[in-house]
C-alpha cells in the first residue's frame, strides 16, 4: 500500500497531493486539469472521422480514462472546424497538435511546443502509407473492422513516444510475420473446436 | 453442465468484427448496446477458456479505446491472458495492458514475472511485445526490475529487438535513474551502430534526455558531431540538431563547431522538416554566428512567400524566435508579415502580430499603427473578444504618440462609436472607452463633429459602466468647445491653424458651422445630459453638470450674437479659454520619466535618513514609556494606542480644527527649530498644518512627522518579531521521497548518474573499458543487491548512493572541460 500511495503522489507531479496545505490555487487547478507527461516526443495520437467518431486512440503519456474523453472531446471539437485550406498545427493547452486529413479521417499527433511539426507530419504521411501498404488503398472501414492491427502497425512505428522505424517495407514484413503467427494458432484452434463441434452434434 | 455451458458459450462467442458490425447498426440504442456487449464480456471473461477470455478482452479494449468504457476491473485478466503460449492472445493482453494499466493499477506487479520470461523469450515478436509494454507502463519497480533485461537486449543481435529496447531505456531512465549505471554505456555504443533504425532510435532518446538536462551530455558531442555530418536521415539529423541546440547554449565554442555542417545541410536539403529544423536551430542557439544567420533568414522568407500555410506559420514563428535578438530579420521581412496579418487562419494571424509588435520603430511606427488601427477595429469586432482592455489601451497609447495616425484613429473610432449593437457587449466596452476618448482629444481631424457627438449620447449608453459613460460625456464637451471655436472663428477670416495643416480635406466641414448647427447640436447635447444630472454616480453627473452649466452660460449669448451684436463677449472668451484647457496636447509618460525632472534647488535629499530615525525616537520614548513595558508590541498595545491617539484628537477638535493644539503646537515649533532640515519652506507651513488638521481623521496623530516614525517603528519590531513562514516536514516517511514539490525531482539522481557513467569517456580508452566494466559489474550487483533489500529499508541505502554520487559527480565535472577542449581543436 505505502508503494501505492507514493506512485500517486509521484505521478500527480508538483507534490500537490500530499502538500496541499502550502499549495497556492494555481496549482490546483493544474492538478485537475492534466497530469506530468513523461519525456516523449509524442503524447498520444488520435484518429477521428470527420463525423467526429473516434477511430483509434493511444497515449503515450499517462491520462487516465476521464481526461481521455475530455481531450478528445475538446480537440475534435477544434480540428473538425478548421477550415481545409489552414495550417495543420494547434495550439492546444501549451501542446502543439498536428493533424492531417486523409479522406475521411483525421490524424492527430500531440507534441511539445519545441518539437518538429513538420517531422510529425511527416510521421503521419508515414503511418498511413504503411497502412495504405496493408491494408491496399485503406480506408476508414479497414481501420473501423481491423482496430487492433492499426494498433500494431502503430506500435512498429512509435514505441515510448518516439519513432522507432523508418522503412515501411520493414514494418511491413513484421506485421505479416506477427500475423501468421496468428493465424497458425488460429488454424489449430479452429479444426480443434471443429472436431468438439462435431463430436457435440 | 457447466463445462458444456461455457463450451457454447466460447462457440457461439461474439468476435470482435461481430461487435463492430452490432454498434454500426445500433445507431440509435448505441449506448445500451454497448452497456449490453460490457455484460456478455464480463460474464465470458471469467470463463477459463483462455482464448474466449482473450476474445472478450480485445472486445473490451476496442471498446474502451473508441468508446470510453471503463476497462480497470479487468486488469487480472488482461495479465492471465499475457500468460497465454499463443502469440495471438499474448499479443490482445500486452495490447489491453498498455493502454488500461497505470502506475496505480494494483496487479501491475503481478507481470514483473512474465515481462521478465518474455524478454527472455527466443521469439523476437514476443520480445517485442513485451518490450513495448513496459515502454508504456513501466512504473519504478517494474524498471528497476527489468533493467538488467533491458540492457541484456540492447546488445541483441537482431537490430528489431534492440531498437525497441533502446526505446524502452528512456521510460526506465525516467522511471529507475540507477539503470543509467548499466545502461548507458551500451546506449552510447549504439550511437556508432551502422544500422540506420537504430541509430534513429538511439539519437531519439539522446534527444530526449538532452532536452531534460543538456549539461550531462557535453562529453557526448563529438559522437553527435559525427551523426550530424554523416546521416543522410532527416529524422536523425532533426533529433542531433535538437541535442545540439541545447548543446551550444552552454558550450559557445560548440556553436562555431556545428555552425558549418548545419549551413551545409540547410542548403543542401530538399526536406522543409530538416531545414526547419536548422533554422530554428540556428536562431535559438546560434545566433551569433553571421553567416548561418544569414542564410537561415533568407530561408525564412522563402518559407514566409510560400503557398503552404504550413510553410507561412512556421516562417513567422521562426522570426518570433529571433525577433528579440535580430530585430532586422523581422524587419526584412515586413512586407510578409502585414500580409499575413490578414490571412484567414488564426493561427498565422496570431504570430504575424507578435512580430508587428516586435518591430515597431521610430522610422515605421505610423506605416504599423495604421495597419493597426485597422486590424484593431476588425479584431475589435469579433463578439466575446476577451483582449478589448489590449485594444483600447494600444488605441489610445498609439494616437497619443503618433501624430500621423489619429487621422485614421478618429475615422476607426467613429464607425466603432457610430454602431450601437457594439453597446450592448461588454467585451466591448473598454474598446469604445478609448475610441470616446480618441474622438473627443483629436475631434479637430473628425469631419462629422455632429455626428460623433450624436452617436455619444445615443441612448443606448446607457448600457455603459459609469467609469466610460463620464469619458463619453467629456468627449462631447470637448466636441461642443470645438465646434463652438470653429463657429466663432468662422466669421474671422483666419481659421485655427492646427486644423488646416493637418486636415486638408477636414477642414472645410469644420469651418462650416451655421447658427442652426451648433445651436442644434447645443440642443441635442442638452437633452441628452439633462437626464444625467441626477444620475446616481458622481462622475457622470459631475461631468453632465460641467458640460449643461457650461452650454448654460452661454447660450443666450450665442443666440445675442446671431441678432448681430459685437463678438467680443465674455462668451468668446470663455471659449477661448476652454479650448486652450483642451488644447494642450497629452502625451505618454515614460516610466523613466522621473529621473528627467531636474533637482530643485536647495532641495536636500539625503541618501541616509538614518538620524531622522533618531528624531523620531524622540516622539516614541515618551509613548513607548507611558504605554508599554516590553520590548515589542503586541495587539493589545497597538489598541491602546490609537485609543490614546483617539482622545488627543478629540481633545484637538474641540479646541480648532485648522490649528494644533497648543500644547502639540509648541512640541512642533520646539522640533522645528532643532531639525529644521526636515521641514518643507516656511509659506508653505500653513497648507501644511492645515492638511494636517483635516486629514486627523486618517492619520490619527497631530504632528505629520510623527507619524511616519511612530508607525514606522512598531512595524519593524513586528518583522523582526514574527518569523519566516517555514515549511514544516509533514513526516519523517517523506525523507526517501524527493521532498521537492517540483516536476524535475527525478533529473538530479538522473543526471548525476549520466555524468558517472559518462565519466569514463574522458579518459584514454584502456581506462574507459576497465571503467565501464567495473561500472557494468557495481551495477549489476547493486542491482541485485537491490533486489534482496526490496523488503528492507530504503533510507540508509539511498543515503549511502548519494554519497557516492557526490564522489563522482567531482570527478566527472573535473574530466569533462579537458574532454571538450580536445573535440573543439
Amino acid at each position: 500500500l505505502t508503494v501505492l500511495s507514493k506512485e500517486k503522489t509521484k505521478h500527480f507531479g508538483f507534490g500537490c497531493e500530499r502538500r496541499e496545505g502550502i499549495i497556492s490555487g494555481r496549482f490546483f487547478c493544474y492538478r485537475f486539469v492534466y497530469v506530468v507527461s513523461y519525456e516523449t516526443m509524442i503524447h498520444f495520437v488520435l484518429l477521428v472521422s470527420r463525423q467526429g467518431k473516434v477511430r483509434l486512440t493511444k497515449w503515450y503519456s499517462p491520462y487516465a480514462q476521464k481526461e481521455r474523453s475530455k481531450v478528445i472531446r475538446e480537440l475534435s471539437g477544434v480540428i473538425l472546424n478548421r477550415g481545409p485550406k489552414l495550417c495543420n498545427f494547434v495550439e492546444w493547452r501549451g501542446y502543439k497538435v498536428v493533424y492531417k486529413r486523409y479522406a475521411s479521417l483525421y490524424f492527430c499527433m500531440c507534441i511539445d511546443q519545441e518539437d518538429n511539426e513538420l517531422e510529425v507530419l511527416e510521421i503521419i504521411h508515414h503511418y498511413v502509407e504503411i497502412l495504405d501498404r496493408y491494408f491496399g488503398s485503406v480506408c476508414e472501414l479497414d481501420l473501423i473492422f481491423n482496430f487492433h492491427k492499426a494498433y500494431y502497425i502503430l506500435d512498429e512505428l512509435l514505441i515510448a513516444g518516439e519513432l522507432q522505424e523508418s522503412s515501411k517495407k520493414t514494418v511491413a514484413r513484421i506485421i505479416s510475420a506477427q500475423d501468421q503467427l496468428v493465424e497458425v494458432a488460429k488454424e489449430e484452434a479452429s479444426s480443434i473446436s471443429n472436431i468438439i463441434a462435431q463430436a457435440t452434434k | 453442465m457447466a463445462s458444456s455451458n461455457s463450451l457454447m458459450d466460447s462457440l457461439f462467442q461474439r468476435s470482435l468484427e461481430d461487435l463492430i458490425k452490432g454498434i454500426r447498426l445500433h445507431l440509435l440504442g448505441e449506448s445500451s448496446f454497448i452497456s449490453k456487449s460490457v455484460d456478455e464480456i464480463r460474464s465470458e471473461i471469467k470463463l477459463t477458456d483462455l482464448s474466449t477470455k482473450s476474445i472478450a478482452l480485445q472486445k473490451l479494449s476496442y471498446l474502451a479505446a473508441l468508446h470510453g468504457v471503463d476497462m480497470s476491473w479487468a486488469a487480472f485478466h488482461a495479465v492471465e491472458v499475457v500468460s497465454s503460449s499463443r502469440f495471438g492472445d499474448k499479443r490482445i493482453g500486452y495490447h489491453a495492458i498498455a493502454q488500461s494499466f497505470s502506475d496505480q493499477t494494483p496487479v501491475l506487479l503481478l507481470i514483473t514475472n512474465q515481462l521478465r520470461k518474455d524478454l527472455n523469450s527466443s521469439n523476437e515478436y514476443e520480445v517485442s511485445l513485451a518490450l513495448e509494454c513496459l515502454s508504456r507502463i513501466g512504473a519504478d519497480d517494474l524498471a528497476r526490475d527489468l533493467t538488467s533485461e533491458v540492457f541484456t537486449l540492447l546488445g541483441s543481435s537482431k537490430a528489431f529487438v534492440r531498437k525497441k529496447a533502446i526505446g524502452v531505456v528512456l521510460r526506465v531512465f525516467d522511471k529507475y535513474p540507477d539503470a543509467v549505471k548499466v545502461c548507458l554505456k551500451r546506449l552510447v555504443e549504439n550511437l556508432d551502430s551502422s544500422d540506420p533504425h537504430i541509430l534513429s532510435a538511439v539519437v531519439g532518446v539522446f534527444c530526449e534526455l538532452t532536452t531534460k538536462d543538456p549539461r550531462s551530455y557535453l562529453p557526448l558531442a563529438p559522437e553527435f558531431y559525427k551523426i550530424l555530418v554523416d546521416s543522410r536521415n532527416n529524422w536523425v539529423l532533426i533529433k542531433v540538431l535538437k541535442i545540439f541546440a541545447k548543446l551550444a547554449l552552454i558550450e559557445p565554442r560548440l556553436a562555431k563547431k556545428v555552425a558549418d555542417p548545419i549551413c551545409e545541410h540547410m542548403r543542401r536539403t530538399v526536406g522543409k522538416s530538416l531545414l526547419f529544423e536548422c533554422i530554428r536551430t540556428v536562431l535559438s542557439s546560434l545566433s551569433d554566428q553571421e553567416s548561418a544567420l544569414k542564410l537561415a533568414v533568407a530561408k525564412i522568407r522563402d518559407f514566409l512567400v510560400d503557398d503552404d500555410p504550413n510553410l507561412k506559420y512556421l516562417g513567422l514563428h521562426a522570426l518570433s524566435i529571433v525577433a528579440p535578438k535580430h530585430l532586422w530579420a523581422v524587419l526584412e521581412n515586413n512586407e510578409a508579415v502585414v500580409k499575413a496579418l490578414s490571412d484567414e487562419d488564426l493561427n498565422v494571424k496570431l504570430e504575424a502580430l507578435h512580430l508587428l509588435m516586435a518591430m515597431v520603430n521610430e522610422e515605421n511606427v505610423s506605416e504599423i499603427s495604421r495597419i493597426l488601427m485597422n486590424y484593431a477595429r476588425e479584431m475589435a469586432r469579433i463578439p466575446h473578444c476577451q483582449r478589448g482592455q489590449e485594444i483600447g489601451h494600444q488605441m489610445i497609447d498609439i494616437g497619443t504618440r503618433i501624430k500621423d495616425v489619429r487621422l485614421e484613429l478618429v475615422r476607426v473610432s467613429r464607425s466603432l462609436l457610430i454602431d450601437p449593437a457594439l453597446l450592448g457587449n461588454q467585451f466591448m466596452h473598454p474598446i469604445l472607452s478609448a475610441a470616446a476618448w480618441a474622438s473627443g482629444e483629436y475631434v479637430e481631424f473628425s469631419k462629422t463633429p455632429y455626428e460623433i457627438a450624436e452617436a455619444l449620447l445615443q441612448p443606448r449608453t446607457s448600457l455603459l459602466p459609469p467609469s466610460i459613460r463620464a469619458i463619453y460625456i467629456h468627449s462631447t464637451f470637448k466636441i461642443l468647445v470645438f465646434s463652438l471655436r470653429g463657429y466663432f472663428t468662422a466669421q474671422e477670416p483666419i481659421s485655427p491653424p492646427l486644423v488646416q495643416e493637418s486636415t486638408s480635406s477636414g477642414s472645410s466641414a469644420v469651418n462650416c458651422f451655421t447658427y442652426k448647427s451648433i445651436s442644434s447640436l447645443m440642443n441635442m447635447i442638452e437633452l441628452g445630459l439633462r437626464s444625467l444630472s441626477g444620475t446616481l454616480d458622481v462622475e457622470v453627473q459631475e461631468r453632465a453638470k460641467n458640460v449643461l452649466g457650461f452650454i448654460g452660460m452661454i447660450e443666450h449669448e450665442i443666440a445675442e450674437k446671431v441678432t448681430g451684436q459685437d463678438n467680443e463677449t465674455a462668451v468668446s472668451s470663455a471659449i477661448v479659454f476652454m479650448e486652450d484647457v483642451f488644447s494642450d496636447e497629452l502625451g505618454p509618460v515614460s516610466s523613466t520619466a522621473q529621473e528627467k525632472v531636474p533637482l530643485p534647488d536647495g532641495l536636500e535629499i539625503k541618501e541616509n535618513l538614518e538620524d531622522l530615525q533618531e528624531i523620531c525616537g524622540e516622539f516614541l520614548k515618551p509613548i513607548f514609556e507611558s504605554n508599554s513595558n516590553t520590548n515589542s508590541f503586541s495587539a493589545s498595545d497597538k489598541i491602546s494606542f490609537s485609543v490614546t491617539k483617539l482622545s488627543i484628537r478629540d481633545q484637538q477638535e474641540a479646541s480648532s480644527s485648522s490649528s494644533p493644539p497648543p500644547e502639540s503646537a509648541s512640541l512642533l515649533a520646539e522640533h522645528r527649530k532643532r531639525h529644521d532640515l526636515y521641514y518643507l519652506s516656511s509659506q508653505k507651513k500653513d497648507e501644511h498644518n492645515d492638511s494636517n488638521g483635516n486629514n486627523n481623521t486618517l492619520n490619527e496623530y497631530p504632528p505629520a512627522n510623527e507619524i511616519s516614525g511612530d508607525s514606522f517603528n512598531p512595524k519593524k519590531k513586528m518583522n523582526q518579531s514574527k518569523p519566516r513562514p517555514v515549511v514544516v516536514k509533514l513526516d519523517e516517511g517523506d525523507d526517501d521521497l524527493k521532498t521537492k514539490p517540483n516536476a524535475s525531482s527525478n533529473d538530479e539522481p538522473l543526471s548525476r548518474a549520466i555524468q558517472t557513467a559518462l565519466m569514463g569517456k574522458g579518459m584514454g580508452k584502456e581506462r574507459e573499458k576497465d571503467n565501464h566494466e567495473k561500472i557494468l559489474d557495481s551495477g549489476i550487483k547493486e542491482q541485485s543487491s537491490g533486489k534482496e533489500k526490496k523488503t528492507k529499508k530504503k533510507n540508509g541505502e539511498k543515503s549511502s548512493k548519494h554519497r557516492s554520487r557526490r564522489r563522482s559527480d567531482k570527478e566527472a565535472s573535473a574530466a569533462k572541460p579537458v574532454e571538450i577542449v580536445d573535440f573543439l581543436l
